[in-house]
């Protein structure tokens, strides 16, 4: 106990005297520091803190120190989040690589590899992207054709991968290949490449939304050093598998659980009305309660889920519920929203609409991905059906 | 304790429904309802309910009770409703016990609570008057008379009112009504005895086979020793009671719908259509999957509302409605659905999943639909 007591008071020593004021601010998304190579953060102060961070390694608290991470463990690592909680210390960094790859590179990777990438992780020095889908292949992903045949030391990668999530910004790319086309899971390798190799090209696709945060890529006779493949050859599909779990659970507990809740009932009163400090409609605030009880009940599954793995070690079902659950509760409360709004949550932009109503109008259509984006509400239910409830495929 | 059992806790949840599983099968219920047993409930069922200390579990040990804690009750409610046993828990032991503990004079706790801990009389709490749950809409008078109170009125879905010793009875001695999410004003708590003259207690034939009776106060004396609480006092202490009623009814839900799911996911594994087991149909194992889901998120608003209640939250009521309402859609979606997927065999008498069923919409309507609540939710959260 003492010693975690030692721990807090340096942990907030080191965060008022490196922490700036500024990052200590509510956050824009425009303000959200990706790092990497083409980093351009508005404000200066975001490069200094993530910096500073980074070379703590307390961008990743808990991984080993020998790859640049914090070596904390658990309750230091809780201290840390509570610190930085209470000082509303803006995250220093965002990145599919601590995220994602991370993590499969502990578990994976050779001792060799783990040095040269998770370093510059943890520095946010790289900003990846995740080569995973396929015009042929989506919820289908090991249907996935980009081939990777050997030429000497290198593999020579032809294809084209799509809802590459920001690949005109990143640095490097951590890929699905097919190296054996005469089986389907077992013929996929996972390998990464650096996005300024020779024959990589992007194409940002433009959404709904108005935005375009997802890419078409193309590999035309990219070159790539087979020390680069992560795994064994023909090894790559245990390892995506064990990636996109690490994305399901941040896509619906950080990515969108957690703000879920703010401002839902306000923005409802100043559009409906208000009376007696109710919102006016009866069907309107009915609505407003089922969706605000499914995010408390939400939240504290969450909650449950996180106090069962301390307690017993391993993650319980409920867990797997995360991803479905979360998508349509994020997607029903923009269509509440939108409804709630009238004509103004329908606005496309310009001085009819306020920037409250604009932003609800482009996240309400940003929604719609959340239900697609690793792993459709359909998949995620068959993965409940099959791995939690024991329910079997057609024999 | 948060939202995950202790070791403590999982035990008495092993020996209840060790128990439960040994003396009260779905097919104990079953015979009560065939005998058309007019007390709804078993008595020797009861006595052995009443031995494991069951019927003692909230009140203090110096009143003979074994003050186990609220999570400790909700954990044996939710093991009685996966068999659908009927017990005076709730009424009784929930509704009535938490009265007088909360409130009772020192005088009603040592008239009171050593027989309720042990099994030997009976409460009831009489709290509606329409068809529907509202406590802030009561208008049953209690007026002045000498040095006491006369009671008019009647009572409506008073869970095992007619066999009840002594029913609290919320009446109002001034005020006007209120809002879902405000404390009512004017109201007082009254114990009165099953037998007084000019209460008349009806039996109800509901379609779960409980008892929600009708209770008719004609000009019934009581005297000034029969307030619980204080005079005009009783709003909040009646939601206090109430909230514990509806986070103890969602954990018996809680056991019901699990119980139900498992039924209807082995007969997804068993019955065969096509030459294929029907759980292999992707139409069933979705709508199966997002069953599990709602109860998942089910079982994480009643731990916390049990664990608030507990702990006397300052938000104990707001998720005691969550818990009540969550519970109510997913008890309901659940055994719909189980029914639905049974097929033809759903529909008969003789399978259980019915009597899962007419429970189902009994207790969902019980302390509260999933409206009142969402309502209760949203005056208590400021919208």
């Amino acid at each position: 106990m003492a010693t975690h007591d030692a721990f807090r008071e340096e942990t907030c020593a080191w965060l008022e005297e490196n922490c700036p004021a500024s990052m200590r601010t509510p956050m824009a998304e425009d303000e959200v520091m990706w790092g990497g190579r083409k980093a351009d953060p508005k404000n200066p102060d975001s490069k200094l803190w993530l910096d500073r961070m980074g070379a703590q390694g307390w961008t990743a608290p808990m991984w080993p120190k020998e790859y640049g991470g914090g070596g904390l463990n658990k309750e230091e690592n809780k201290v840390l989040q509570e610190e930085l909680g209470r000082i509303k210390a803006r995250p220093p960094l965002f990145s599919f690589g601590l995220w994602m790859l991370g993590p499969v590179l502990l578990e994976y990777a050779t001792e060799e590899q783990k040095q040269q990438f998770l370093p510059q992780i943890v520095r946010g020095e790289i900003r990846w992207c995740q080569g995973y889908s396929e015009p042929g292949a989506g919820s289908d992903l090991a249907g996935l054709q980009t081939r990777a045949i050997e030429d000497g030391d290198d593999y020579v990668i032809n294809g084209q991968k799509v809802w590459t999530s920001y690949a005109n910004y990143a640095d490097w790319i951590f890929c699905l290949v097919r190296t054996d086309t005469s089986t389907k899971h077992e013929g996929i390798s996972f390998i990464l490449f650096d996005m300024e190799t020779e024959g990589v090209t992007t194409k940002p696709i433009k959404l709904i939304s108005g935005s375009s945060p997802f890419c078409e890529t193309f590999f035309d006779d990219v070159r790539v050093p087979k020390s680069q493949m992560v795994g064994r050859l023909n090894g790559g599909w245990e390892i995506a598998k064990k990636l996109l779990q690490h994305e399901r659970t941040n896509i619906s507990s950080g990515g969108f659980g957690a703000s879920a809740s703010a401002g839902l009932e306000q923005l409802v009163k100043d559009h409906v009305g208000e009376e007696g400090g109710r919102i006016a409609d009866p069907l309107m605030r009915d609505r407003v309660a089922k969706q605000k009880m499914t995010e408390h009940a939400f939240s504290l599954t969450v909650r449950r889920a996180t106090e069962e793995a301390k307690a017993g070690g391993e993650v319980g079902a409920a867990s797997s519920i995360f991803k479905y659950v979360g998508a349509e509760m994020n997607k029903s409360r923009y269509e509440l929203l939108v409804e709630a709004l009238g004509d103004q949550g329908l606005g496309w932009e310009g001085d009819g609409f306020n920037s409250d109503e604009l932003n609800v109008t482009r996240q309400w259509l940003r929604s719609k991905a959340n239900s697609i984006e690793g792993g459709t509400t359909e998949i995620n239910l068959n993965v409940v059906a099959k791995r939690v409830l024991g329910l079997r495929d057609h024999q | 304790m948060g939202l995950v059992l202790t070791e403590e806790q999982t035990l008495l949840r092993d020996s209840a429904r060790d128990f439960i599983q040994d003396k009260s099968p779905v097919s104990a219920f079953r015979a009560l309802r065939d005998a058309g047993n007019e007390d709804g409930y078993s008595k020797e069922l009861w006595q052995g309910m009443a031995e494991m200390g069951w019927a003692g579990m909230l009140i203090p040990e110096e009143h003979g009770g074994l003050d186990f804690g609220f999570q400790g009750m909700g954990i044996v409610m939710e093991e009685a409703g996966r068999t659908l046993t009927a017990s005076p828990l709730l009424a009784s032991v929930v509704l009535g016990g938490s009265a007088i503990v909360l409130a009772g004079s020192d005088a009603q706790e040592k008239d009171i609570l050593p027989k309720l801990a042990t099994g030997e009389i009976l409460l009831a709490l009489a709290v509606d008057e329409g068809a529907h749950h509202a406590p802030e809409r009561i208008m049953m008078s209690a007026t002045r008379d000498g040095d006491g109170f006369v009671l008019n009125g009647e009572k409506t879905a008073v869970l095992d009112g007619h066999i009840a010793d002594k029913v609290i009875v919320a009446a109002r001695t001034s005020g006007t009504p209120s809002q879902p999410g405000v404390t009512p004003e004017g109201l007082t708590l009254f114990v009165v005895d099953g037998d007084a003259q000019g209460l008349t207690k009806t039996r109800r034939d509901m379609v779960d086979h409980r008892n929600s009776d009708t209770l008719t106060f004609d000009n019934v004396r009581v005297s000034a020793d029969a307030v619980l609480g204080g005079v005009d006092e009783g709003g909040h202490l009646l939601n206090m009671v109430l909230d514990r009623g509806r986070v103890a009814l969602a954990a018996e839900m809680l056991g019901s719908m699990s119980q139900v799911f498992q039924l209807t996911l082995d007969y997804l594994k068993e019955r065969r259509q096509f030459g294929q087991l029907i759980g292999s149909f992707q139409s069933l194992q979705h709508r199966a999957a997002h069953m599990f889901s709602e109860i998942e998120l089910s079982k994480s608003a009643v731990l916390a509302a049990l664990t608030a209640i507990e702990e006397d939250k300052a938000n104990a009521s707001q998720l005691a409605s969550l818990a009540k309402a969550v519970v109510n859609e997913a008890y309901h979606l659940i055994s719909k659905e189980g029914v639905q997927m049974h097929g033809g065999i759903g529909m008969t008498d003789e399978h259980d999943i019915g009597f899962y069923l007419k429970r189902a919409r009994v207790t969902e309507h019980a302390l509260g639909s999933t409206k009142y609540h969402r309502a209760r939710y949203a005056d208590l959260s400021g919208y």
